[in-house]
């Protein structure tokens, strides 16, 4: 399978002096979920900001290494055009704008998409996705709950029609049972519209339940990598991340 | 004339005044709310743009028409010029340090603007009628009843486009949070260019107004520093409010010219503006944004 996303031996570096990343490795086939586990701090949302072109707006550069889609460098371009090449960074945190409406959220997202004209259609398939937010279209975004923010959040990248959508702790700050509703969702939208998934998330266990294949990353670097079915097994995934110690057993 | 009709002439036209300070203030307003600079600028680019006018309509004697064509032709480009030169390499600065390039624009406006067309009145040609218009028993002057018909049809109408059109929901989106507007596509620099642009019509239409109820003279521009009061009046951020305040400032001023020495009437807008912030630090209008803790 072609990859879709490749990031090779990348560096990054914040304010000429903070080194983020060291030399991180990945790749995101097309139509995958690919899951990137680490501590705070390892550089996992760094890598995220790489792709998506945020890092110039932090002060932060690539010094170091490629970031290609479908073969071509997207390491030049300006945050609003490598989302206008279908990835779509929904970040951590949800950033909602809270005194617009539900449906101006959405509106303003299809700024997002690579039609000459906007299509309205895309807000009817956020809506099928995710009914609440039909009820509550004409209302600021800001009297959500947090689960439909970060719901409001994913629509707005739907609305993009992306290839591939780039999420930041979707499950932050959200009761467990709405983390596996979205979840679920995130599923479907995979599934259903082939939008290949790198998914950032501090909740290894359904991270490596939802995902195919997954990184680990520490200190700036890919240090571990494999299926979610062999990182699962992995001793020290299980000790570090799933908080399973295999000797408290024995 | 009985002190009560002699109170609502006076009302009216305080009013009709209000309705040009509305236009301004919307124009400081776009630009405030799309990248938090505070353009000190703007009477200097209502002042330029009405002596474009005067250059276009009675130098190169194009008529009025034309005159106002080239009028905002010239004032969108020098807007944008500012933008580009002046205002871009500023963005993430210090708040007050963009508000002294302002500053220093306006006055480098003031002084080409002197040296061009020298320090006297110019008359520009008569694009609105004088003929006064009569409501009831009351005179309205027709200068000004006209030009505040114009400028609350332009206000009413650039509001319900930044309300309703796409262009709006960007230039909102870039305000609240300018990241997160880039990382959906919005060109946030091309959306503060936008809102200077918009200054530059407003500012344009407001200064040929302003120029053909008064005259023309390089001190056009004072009047943008009673704006400033109806910005602050209208809670900074708060595009409708501005249309409310712009109007309340108007009359208040023209009423204080009615009752009290004309030196009161130069100071009115401030004092407003000083009790509203000790009273309401957002402004009449400001709301605090929405958020769910």
């Amino acid at each position: 399978m072609a990859a879709a996303l490749e990031i090779k031996g990348l560096e990054v570096v914040y304010q000429g002096v903070i080194q983020a990343l060291s030399s991180l490795s990945l790749n995101v086939p097309e139509g995958a979920i690919v899951a990137l586990l680490g501590a705070n701090g390892a550089g996992k949302t760094t890598t995220l900001k790489a792709i998506s072109g945020f890092l110039p707006l932090e002060s932060g550069r690539i010094t170091r290494g490629s970031i290609t889609v479908g073969g071509q460098d997207i390491m030049k371009l300006a945050p609003h055009r490598i989302v206008r090449r279908g990835i779509f960074h929904v970040r951590e945190g949800r950033h909602v704008f809270s005194d617009m409406t539900v449906e101006e959220n959405l509106v303003a997202s299809t700024f997002a998409q690579r039609r000459p004209r906007p299509r309205r259609e895309a807000f009817d398939e956020v809506y099928s996705y995710f009914p609440i937010l039909s009820q509550r279209r004409a209302q600021p975004a800001g009297f959500l709950s947090g689960g439909e923010q970060q719901m409001l959040a994913i629509g707005r990248a739907l609305v993009a029609d992306p290839e591939m959508i780039l999420l930041d702790e979707p499950s932050l700050g959200l009761a467990p049972l709405i983390v596996k509703e979205i979840f679920e969702i995130i599923a479907r939208i995979n599934r259903e519209k082939k939008v290949s998934i790198l998914l950032v998330e501090q909740n290894a266990v359904i991270a490596l339940k939802y995902a195919s294949y997954g990184y680990v990353v520490e200190n700036g670097r890919t240090v571990l990598e494999g299926s979610t079915a062999e990182l699962s097994n992995n001793q020290d995934i299980q000790k570090f991340y799933l908080g399973v110690d295999s000797h408290a057993a024995a | 004339m009985s002190p009560l009709q002699q109170f609502i002439e006076y009302s009216i036209v305080g009013i009709a005044a209000g309705g040009i300070y509305a236009l301004i203030a919307l124009g400081i307003i776009v630009i405030f709310k799309s990248s938090r600079t505070f353009n000190f600028a703007m009477g200097e680019m209502m002042m330029l743009s009405a002596y474009f006018f005067y250059a276009a309509a009675v130098t190169l004697a194009l008529g009025p028409v034309l005159g106002m064509v080239v009028a905002l032709i010239g004032s969108i480009a020098v807007a944008l010029l500012i933008e580009r030169v002046a205002i871009r390499p500023m963005l993430g600065r210090p708040f007050i340090a963009v508000v002294m390039v302002t500053f220093g624009i306006g006055s480098i406006i003031r002084g080409i603007v002197g040296m061009v067309w020298g320090p006297n009145d110019l008359q520009i040609p008569a694009i609105l009628s004088r003929s006064p218009i009569m409501l009831g028993h009351v005179f309205v002057p027709g200068k000004t009843a006209r030009a505040f018909a114009i400028a609350v049809v332009i206000v009413v109408a650039l509001i319900a486009y930044l309300r309703y059109s796409r262009a709006g929901v960007a230039l909102r989106a870039a305000a609240a949070d300018a990241v997160t507007a880039y990382s959906m596509g919005i060109d946030v620099r091309r959306v503060i260019a936008f809102t200077w642009v918009i200054a530059a019509v407003t500012g344009c239409i407001s200064g040929v107004l302003m120029a053909n109820v008064n005259t023309l003279t390089p001190h056009l521009g004072m009047v943008a520093l009673n704006v400033l009061a109806v910005v602050i009046l209208g809670g900074m951020a708060s595009i409708g409010g501005v249309l409310v305040s712009g109007f309340v400032i108007g009359w208040l001023e023209a009423i204080t010219g009615l009752y009290l020495p004309t030196e009161f009437r130069e100071i009115t807008p401030y004092v407003l503006a000083l009790i509203v912030l000790l009273v309401r630090p957002n402004g009449l209008f400001g709301s605090k944004e929405v958020e769910r803790i």
